[in-house]
């Protein structure tokens, strides 16, 4: 198989997947079952995965380089490739029944799932700005949609023109970066780019560019004091799509991140690192004490993400070797937890989410103890509580940031802990008070897929707290593919041999 | 022959104007044409760095190819979000920013 096919083969899966549906879905009836083509992106995820999983084999001694070295698969993008293919299996399983009857077309909802996976996956295997520009766009439309899938409805419309306002703002500034870099070292790939700011001692033009990048790439991760389209696009936007959105684009947009503040700024590490410190600072003590005072339980959520996308950047004030693994496994274990809620929360409320506020939440766990338990467990997770997920995602961020001398990051982070904890145990406690008023609305059963979606986030939330060797070996091998001396200069021998 | 900080500065001017306008036009659509603007301000500073490092290397024409990807990205957009304001003034029947706050508590 040619280097180029075998790069991009789980791309090239989910194209033809979602290209598929787009041509199948006008030829079904007009308000008949669209469930044939979910299933169909089913299909094209999971032999996405698989795809990935074949080029885990290829790239034991070195990268995959393909298209004059603009696209790099390593055990770094193959990580991220398979969480994106993981979190966006469980959004489908979990949807297939969300837009039934509901709304007409809804074979396009799974068409754009796919295009926006690409994207995504686009991002995370990027070396040349240029491609990981396209895969950001790719991704940003799809979604941009999705948030207003609920068409007809106000709050959907709203959250999709506030998401797409704010997005293009944010990919304006990420561009402006680019250029700005561009103009440092001649060139857009992000090899070139390091070799290019390793000789250079004042690189003025170089920390605008750096800047400019983390503000883009900071509305994109919703990272306070760029976080203030979130709140308002997670309470509006369907329930799954907000399970989607507020995982796998930040995976990538976090993949991109890493890759590059470590590999092509490698050489300013000690100037990016304030940046960030006071970023991750800022996220964290904005998203929790934002969330305190949320009655809207998608809202809370959107809160919580925030302060989630503060943990997440204490790992980048860690070293490279230890904070790249930290940073991919708590993207992992916020992955699980965060599209498990979502996914409890679109069980619970339907295509009409009638179940908003915390009081629609009272008493949740005594009507349908299944459901309720479940988001009981994934919200102990966010906590941080032993045995599952959250608590050795936290753990390793902060013993990284630690190792680094960070302690008053830690510090910080650890006070923020202690305050999310109230917020979520309100919420568990909601649900599980009995309710005043007599309960009327109907009790719907949770359908075959929604509930294998349910079972393999709750699943993957405890293994990744019991048993996380197998992650963490990977995250370790991914940290390894771009920390190795050697990475950057094959990377850049790649390049220079196939043009 | 007109120096590259003239182009540059130019293009962060427009940035700027862009940027401004952004945050303190209130009509949906001018926002958006604001964010046009941010993108053009790129494209100019792409074009006016690949010139100067072409002297240097034949490569960096790679920073021109960066602007057509840029406008055709920027026309995708274009189509999305004007189909996402139709939408809300289809449900809200106003344009105005300030209007559009269904979802503040």
């Amino acid at each position: 198989m040619s280097p180029n096919l075998l790069a991009l083969l789980p791309e090239i899966i989910l194209t033809v997947g979602g290209v598929l549906i787009m041509v199948a879905e006008p030829c079904l009836t007009p308000g008949g079952s669209r469930k044939p083509l979910g299933w169909l992106a089913i299909l094209a995820t999971l032999a996405a995965g698989a795809a990935s999983i074949f080029q885990l084999g290829f790239t034991k001694s070195a990268a995959i380089f393909a298209f004059y070295g603009t696209i790099q698969v390593d055990p770094f993008s193959i990580f991220f490739h398979l969480l994106i293919a993981a979190i966006v299996l469980c959004s489908l399983l979990g949807s297939l029944d969300y837009f039934e009857g509901a709304t007409n077309h809804a074979g396009e909802y799974f068409a754009l799932v796919l295009f926006g996976a690409v994207g995504m996956m686009f991002m995370t295997s990027a070396t040349e700005l240029l491609m990981v520009f396209v895969g950001l766009e790719i991704s940003s439309i799809s979604t941009y949609i999705m948030a207003g899938f609920r068409k007809g409805q106000a709050t959907s419309a709203e959250s999709a023109i506030k998401y797409f306002l704010l997005g293009s703002f944010a990919t304006a500034f990420f561009l402006y970066g680019i250029a700005l870099a561009f103009g440092a070292t001649g060139s857009t790939s992000i090899h070139a780019i390091a070799a290019g700011l390793a000789g250079t001692s004042t690189p003025t033009l170089a920390i605008a560019a750096l800047t400019l990048i983390i503000i883009g790439l900071g509305f994109k991760v919703s990272a306070a004091p760029f976080h203030v389209w979130t709140p308002d696009v997670y309470q509006g936007a369907p329930a799954p799509v907000v399970g989607l959105m507020s995982t796998a684009p930040k995976a990538a947009a976090f993949a991109v991140l890493l890759r590059i503040t470590y590999s092509a700024f490698g050489s300013m590490e000690a100037r990016w690192t304030i940046l960030l410190w006071i970023l991750a600072a800022l996220s964290m003590t904005v998203g929790n004490l934002g969330a305190l005072l949320q009655t809207n339980v998608k809202r809370m959520l959107a809160y919580s993400s925030i302060a989630n996308a503060g943990y997440l950047l204490v790992a980048f004030t860690a070293s490279a070797d230890r904070g790249i693994a930290a940073a991919a496994f708590y993207t992992a274990t916020y992955a699980a937890m965060n599209v498990g809620a979502f996914a409890v929360i679109t069980q619970v409320g339907g295509f009409n989410e009638s179940t908003r506020t915390l009081a629609d939440y009272t008493g949740l766990a005594l009507r349908r103890p299944v459901l309720g338990a479940l988001l009981s467990f994934f919200l102990l997770s966010m906590i941080g509580i032993p045995f599952t997920g959250g608590f050795f995602g936290k753990f390793y961020v902060f013993t990284a940031t630690i190792h680094s001398g960070n302690v008053w990051l830690a510090v910080v982070g650890l006070l923020n802990s202690g305050v999310a904890c109230f917020y979520y145990l309100r919420l568990i406690a909601a649900l599980y008070t009995r309710r005043e008023t007599a309960e009327t609305s109907p009790v719907t059963s949770i359908s075959f897929p929604a509930g294998l979606g349910l079972a393999a986030t709750a699943l993957a939330t405890l293994m990744l707290g019991v048993l996380p060797g197998q992650i963490l070996h990977l995250a370790g091998r991914a940290s390894w593919s771009i920390t190795s001396p050697s990475a950057a200069r094959i990377g850049a021998a790649a390049e220079t041999a196939s043009r | 022959m007109v120096p590259i900080s003239y182009y540059l500065i130019l293009a962060a001017v427009l940035f700027s104007i862009g940027v401004l306008s952004f945050l303190l036009k209130r009509n949906v659509v001018t926002v958006f044409m604001s964010i046009e603007l941010m993108l053009n301000a790129v494209n100019l500073t792409f074009v006016a760095f690949a010139h100067r490092w072409q002297a240097v290397s034949p490569q960096a024409v790679s920073g021109q190819i960066f602007v057509f990807f840029v406008m055709v990205v920027a026309a995708a957009e274009a189509a999305v979000g004007l189909a996402i304001i139709i939408s809300i003034f289809r449900t809200r029947q106003t344009l105005n920013i300030d209007q559009i706050n269904l979802m503040k508590n």
